[in-house]
C-alpha cells in the first residue's frame, strides 16, 4: 500500500467513504511522469511498449463484440503484439467498446485507475463521441473524453474489426512517436475529471484514486 | 565441492552466468516457438519471435508499480531464485566442465527442494497482494503441487535405486552409450510416472486450474505487475527451461552438446503441447485424483520394478 501522504494539500479526501473504509484505502494523490532523460532510452521504451499493447478484457458496451474476432485467425492481432489480459493491473490499452453506461463508468473509471502506467484509451464507435445514438438518454455519458483521457478515436457504428486493427496499428505509431500521454493528462487534470466523474456518478463509494 | 583458490570459484560463477544467460534466452525463445506452432493449428501467424522479450521489457519500462507490502516484493523474487537455484545445481550439458554448474553429490534432493521453494515463495507474495483469486489460484496451485510431486518423488526414488546414486551427473553417466541405455528404456514405470506427473508441472492443459484465464483471472499473479511480472516471465521461461533439462538428464540420457539438448527438451515439452491441446480443463479435484491414482500406481510400480528386475 501507497504510504499516506503526510502533506494535507497532496492527499484526496475519499468523502464516498465511512471512516473505518478511509483507513483501508490509500489517499495519496497520483503523480505525472517524466519521460527518460535520454532520448534513445526513452525511444527504446516507446518501441518496447508499441509491440506490446496488452488490452483489458473488459467489454464495456456492444463494441466489446468486436474485440472478440481480432484473436481469430481471420484478423490474428497477436502478429502486431496485442494480446488479452484479464486483470487491469497488466494491461496497458483499455479499449472502449462503444457507449458508456453510467453504471459502467464507475467501473470504467475504476479498473482505468488501476492501471499502470503508460496506459493508452481507444475509444470505439461514435457513442464515446458524441453519444451517437444514444444521445438522448438519461444513463449514458455522451463525451466520453470529459471522464477519462482517451488518445485515440475509432468512429463508426460499428466499426468493423479490420479498422480496429488499423486503429491500433495507428496507436502503436502514435506511442512510438512518443505522443501518448493521457495518463500524465489525466494526472495534471485531476480534479477536472474527478469534478465530472462524481458529477454524473451519483453513488460514489469508492476511493478517490483507486490505487 | 571445494575450490583451490578464489579465482576458480569466479571462474565458476562466469560460466553459470553463461549458462543462465543461455537457458533463460532458450526458454523465451521456445516459449515463442510454441506459441506459433499453436497458432499455425488454429490457422494463425502468430506472434513474432521476438514478442516475449519485448513483453518482458515493456513490464521493466513500465512508469509506475505500485507495492502491497514487503512480502508482494520478495513473491516474484523468490520465485526467480527458485528458478536459478534449480539451474545452479543441474549439470546442463554432460561432459562439459563449462556448463556443468555446481553440480555435486547429492544435487537431485537440492534440485527437488529448490523446485518447490519458488512456489511457496510465490504463494506467500501472491497472498500479501490480498487479491481474492490470487488466494484461490495459490491454493488450488498447491494442492495440484502436492497432488503431481508424488509419482515424481516415486520416480525419483526409483531412479536413484537403480543408478545408487543422488548425483545427477552419476545418473547421466550411467545413460551414456546409446538410447538404449537412457532411463526410458531400462526403467520404463519410472518415467511414465515422471512425464505424467510433467503434464502437471507445466501447467498446461489440462492441470491448468491454477492460472484458468476464463475463471479466476489469471490466479496467483493477479495483481503483480510491470518490474513483478517482468521477473515472473523470466523466471516462468527459465524454470521452465530448467525442468526440461531435469527430465532430460533423468530420463533422457543428458544432452553433450547444445543441439542434442535443445532437441530432446523440444521434444519432451511436446509432450506436455499436444496433450494440452487435446485435452480440456479438469477441475481440481479431478486433477488431485488423477495424480494419486493412475501414476503414484505406476510411480509404486516402478520401485517394484527397480528391486525385482533391474537390481535382483
Amino acid at each position: 500500500m501507497f504510504k499516506k501522504s503526510l502533506n494535507t494539500e497532496d492527499t484526496l479526501e475519499n468523502a464516498g467513504l465511512t471512516v473505518e473504509e478511509q483507513q483501508l484505502f490509500s489517499n495519496a494523490r497520483p503523480q505525472a511522469y517524466e519521460p527518460y532523460p535520454i532520448k534513445a532510452v526513452e525511444d527504446f521504451a516507446n518501441w518496447a511498449r508499441a509491440n506490446s499493447l496488452w488490452i483489458l478484457a473488459f467489454g464495456t458496451g456492444c463494441g466489446a463484440i468486436e474485440m472478440r474476432p481480432l484473436m481469430t485467425a481471420r484478423f490474428d492481432a497477436n502478429r502486431f503484439g496485442v494480446a488479452g489480459r484479464p486483470t487491469p493491473r497488466q494491461s496497458s490499452v483499455f479499449v472502449i467498446g462503444g457507449y458508456a453506461s453510467v453504471k459502467t463508468l464507475k467501473r470504467i473509471v475504476r479498473s482505468y485507475e488501476q492501471m499502470q502506467g503508460p496506459k493508452f484509451v481507444i475509444a470505439l464507435g461514435i457513442c464515446p463521441v458524441n453519444g451517437g445514438m444514444y444521445f438522448d438518454s438519461y444513463n449514458t455519458v455522451n463525451r466520453f473524453d470529459q471522464y477519462l483521457p482517451v488518445d485515440l478515436y475509432i468512429t463508426g457504428c460499428m466499426p468493423r474489426p479490420e479498422v480496429l486493427v488499423a486503429g491500433i496499428m495507428e496507436l502503436q505509431k502514435m506511442i512510438k512517436a512518443g505522443k501518448c500521454n493521457g495518463a500524465n493528462r489525466y494526472v495534471d487534470n485531476f480534479d477536472w475529471y474527478k469534478a465530472n466523474q462524481k458529477k454524473v456518478i451519483k453513488n460514489w463509494d469508492m476511493p478517490d484514486y483507486n490505487w | 565441492m571445494i575450490y583451490q583458490s578464489l579465482g576458480e570459484w569466479f571462474d565458476k560463477i562466469g560460466n553459470f552466468s553463461l549458462t543462465l544467460l543461455i537457458v533463460t534466452v532458450y526458454g523465451l525463445l521456445m516459449g515463442a516457438f510454441i506459441e506459433r506452432i499453436i497458432a499455425k493449428v488454429q490457422g494463425r501467424i502468430g506472434i513474432p519471435y521476438k514478442q516475449p522479450f519485448i513483453n518482458v521489457l515493456k513490464n521493466i519500462f513500465k512508469r509506475t508499480a505500485i507495492s502491497h507490502g514487503i512480502m508482494f516484493y520478495l513473491g516474484p523474487v523468490f520465485r526467480i531464485a527458485g528458478g536459478i537455484g534449480t539451474l545452479a545445481f543441474i549439470p546442463v550439458i554432460f561432459g562439459s566442465e563449462t556448463f556443468s554448474n555446481f553440480s555435486t553429490a547429492g544435487d537431485l534432493f537440492l534440485v527437488i527442494y529448490f523446485m518447490f521453494f519458488g512456489q511457496l515463495g510465490m504463494a506467500l507474495g501472491a497472498g500479501e497482494s490480498g487479491h481474492p483469486y490470487s488466494a484461490i489460484g495459490v491454493a488450488r496451485g498447491l494442492s495440484q503441487m502436492t497432488a503431481y510431486e508424488v509419482p515424481f518423488a516415486l520416480a525419483v526414488v526409483a531412479i536413484v535405486l537403480q543408478y545408487g546414486t543422488l548425483s545427477i551427473n552419476d545418473i547421466v553417466a550411467a545413460q551414456q552409450g546409446g538410447w538404449q541405455h537412457w532411463t526410458m528404456v531400462t526403467n520404463w514405470p519410472a518415467t511414465l510416472a515422471a512425464m505424467l506427473a510433467f503434464l502437471g508441472m507445466t501447467g498446461y492443459s489440462p492441470f491448468d486450474i491454477f492460472l484458468a484465464p476464463q475463471e479466476i483471472p489469471i490466479g496467483p499473479p493477479t495483481e503483480f505487475h510491470s518490474a513483478y511480472l517482468g521477473l515472473l516471465q523470466l523466471n516462468r521461461a527459465l524454470f521452465g527451461a530448467t525442468k526440461l533439462i531435469l527430465f532430460m538428464n533423468l530420463f533422457f540420457g543428458g544432452a553433450t552438446g547444445w543441439p542434442e539438448l535443445m532437441l530432446k527438451t523440444w521434444l519432451i515439452y511436446m509432450v506436455a503441447i499436444v496433450v494440452g491441446v487435446a485435452f480440456p480443463r479438469y477441475r481440481v479435484d479431478q486433477g488431485i485424483r488423477f495424480f494419486f491414482k493412475l501414476p503414484t500406481l505406476i510411480g509404486i510400480m516402478s520401485i517394484i520394478y527397480v528391486q525385482m528386475v533391474l537390481t535382483a
